[in-house]
C-alpha cells in the first residue's frame, strides 16, 4: 500500500483527519496514518478481480453480511488476499444463477488479518 | 460530538451525489474491472442491464458523505464550545445490501438512522454507535443500506 494512494483514496471518499496525515492527534485507537476500511475493500476487491473472478461467469453480488477491520494498514504494508467458498445454492428465484457464500480474508506481511468478510456472490448456471 | 449526545433513532441527512460515467468507470478501472462496471456493451447484456457503478464505489461515496456529515457536526460543536473529538475508527459493518444497480447520471440521496449505541468493556473511554445508512436513487428507490458501527469518545476522555 502506497502512502501517496492511502491518502489520495481517503481525500475523496473517507476524510478522517488519521487517514489523511501522520500528524493528526493520536487517540488510544489512532495513532499514525492508516488506510481507509473502504480503501482495503477496493484493493481486495481487485485482488479478487485479478485472482479469479473476471474468469468466472460472475453476475454479481447482492452484498456483504459481515465485515470486520482488524488492524489499521500502514503505508508500505503489503497485503494478501484469499477467499474460502463456505456454501454453494441454486437461487431460488432464479434457477439459471447459483449463490456461493465466501469467506475472504486478508492478511498483511507479518501474517496478521486485517479484514474479513462473508459474502454471496451469484454465478451463472451450466444449462440444465 | 460525543457519545452521550448521540440519540438512538434519530435520523442525519448525509447528502446526495450524481454518479457520472466517466467517475464510474474510473473507479471500476482501477478496483472492479468487472465487464457490467467498464464495458458498456458487455453490461447491456448482463443481469445489471447496462454499465454500473461497483457496488464498492457505491459505498465509497457513501462513506464520503457521511465523513463530510459529521464532519459539519463536529465543527458546529466545536464553534459553540462543546466537546468536538473527531470520530473514532470503525470495527466494521453488518447487512450491507446492494438494493439495484446505479446507473450513470443516477443522484444517490443517503441518509443515516442511529440504530443502538453501547458502552464496551475493553474500551472504557470508547462507546460504539450502530448506523443504518440508506441510499435511494432520483426515482425513490432504495439501492443502497447497511449497518456500520464506529467508535465514539465518551465525554470523560476530551
Amino acid at each position: 500500500m502506497e502512502r501517496a494512494d492511502i491518502i489520495a483514496f481517503a481525500a475523496e471518499f473517507d476524510p478522517q483527519p488519521y487517514h489523511l496525515d501522520e500528524r493528526a492527534p493520536p487517540t488510544d485507537l489512532t495513532a499514525g496514518l492508516s488506510a481507509s476500511g473502504w480503501h482495503i475493500c477496493a484493493v481486495f476487491m481487485r485482488m479478487l478481480c485479478d485472482g479469479f473472478l473476471l474468469e468466472t461467469a460472475c453476475m454479481g453480488s447482492p452484498g456483504i453480511e459481515t465485515l470486520k477491520w482488524r488492524r489499521p494498514v500502514r503505508p508500505g504494508d503489503r497485503l494478501r488476499g484469499s477467499s474460502t467458498v463456505i456454501e454453494t445454492r441454486p437461487s431460488k428465484s432464479r434457477p439459471d444463477i447459483g449463490i456461493v457464500r465466501f469467506r475472504h480474508q486478508v492478511t498483511n506481511q507479518a501474517g496478521d488479518v486485517v479484514m474479513w468478510m462473508e459474502n454471496p456472490v451469484m454465478f451463472a448456471r451450466r444449462s440444465p | 460530538m460525543i457519545y452521550e449526545e448521540i440519540v438512538v433513532g434519530s435520523t442525519h441527512e448525509l447528502g446526495a451525489h450524481t454518479f457520472t460515467r466517466d467517475e464510474i468507470k474510473r473507479f471500476a478501472t482501477l478496483y472492479d474491472p468487472q465487464r457490467f462496471h467498464v464495458d458498456e456493451e458487455a453490461a447491456e447484456a448482463s443481469l445489471l442491464g447496462g454499465l454500473c457503478a461497483s457496488g464498492w464505489h457505491t459505498a465509497a461515496v457513501m462513506m464520503s458523505l457521511f465523513s463530510r456529515h459529521f464532519a459539519r457536526e463536529i465543527e458546529r460543536a466545536a464553534a459553540s464550545g462543546r466537546p468536538s473529538p473527531p470520530l473514532g475508527p470503525s470495527p466494521g459493518f453488518d447487512d450491507l445490501r446492494w438494493l439495484k444497480p446505479v446507473y450513470p447520471d443516477d443522484t444517490i440521496t443517503f441518509t443515516g438512522r442511529i440504530a443502538a449505541k453501547r458502552e464496551t468493556g475493553s474500551r472504557p473511554g470508547w462507546g460504539i454507535v450502530s448506523i443504518e445508512t440508506l441510499g435511494t436513487n432520483q426515482a425513490g428507490e432504495p439501492v443502497f443500506t447497511h449497518t456500520g458501527h464506529v467508535f465514539v469518545a465518551k465525554a470523560k476522555t476530551v
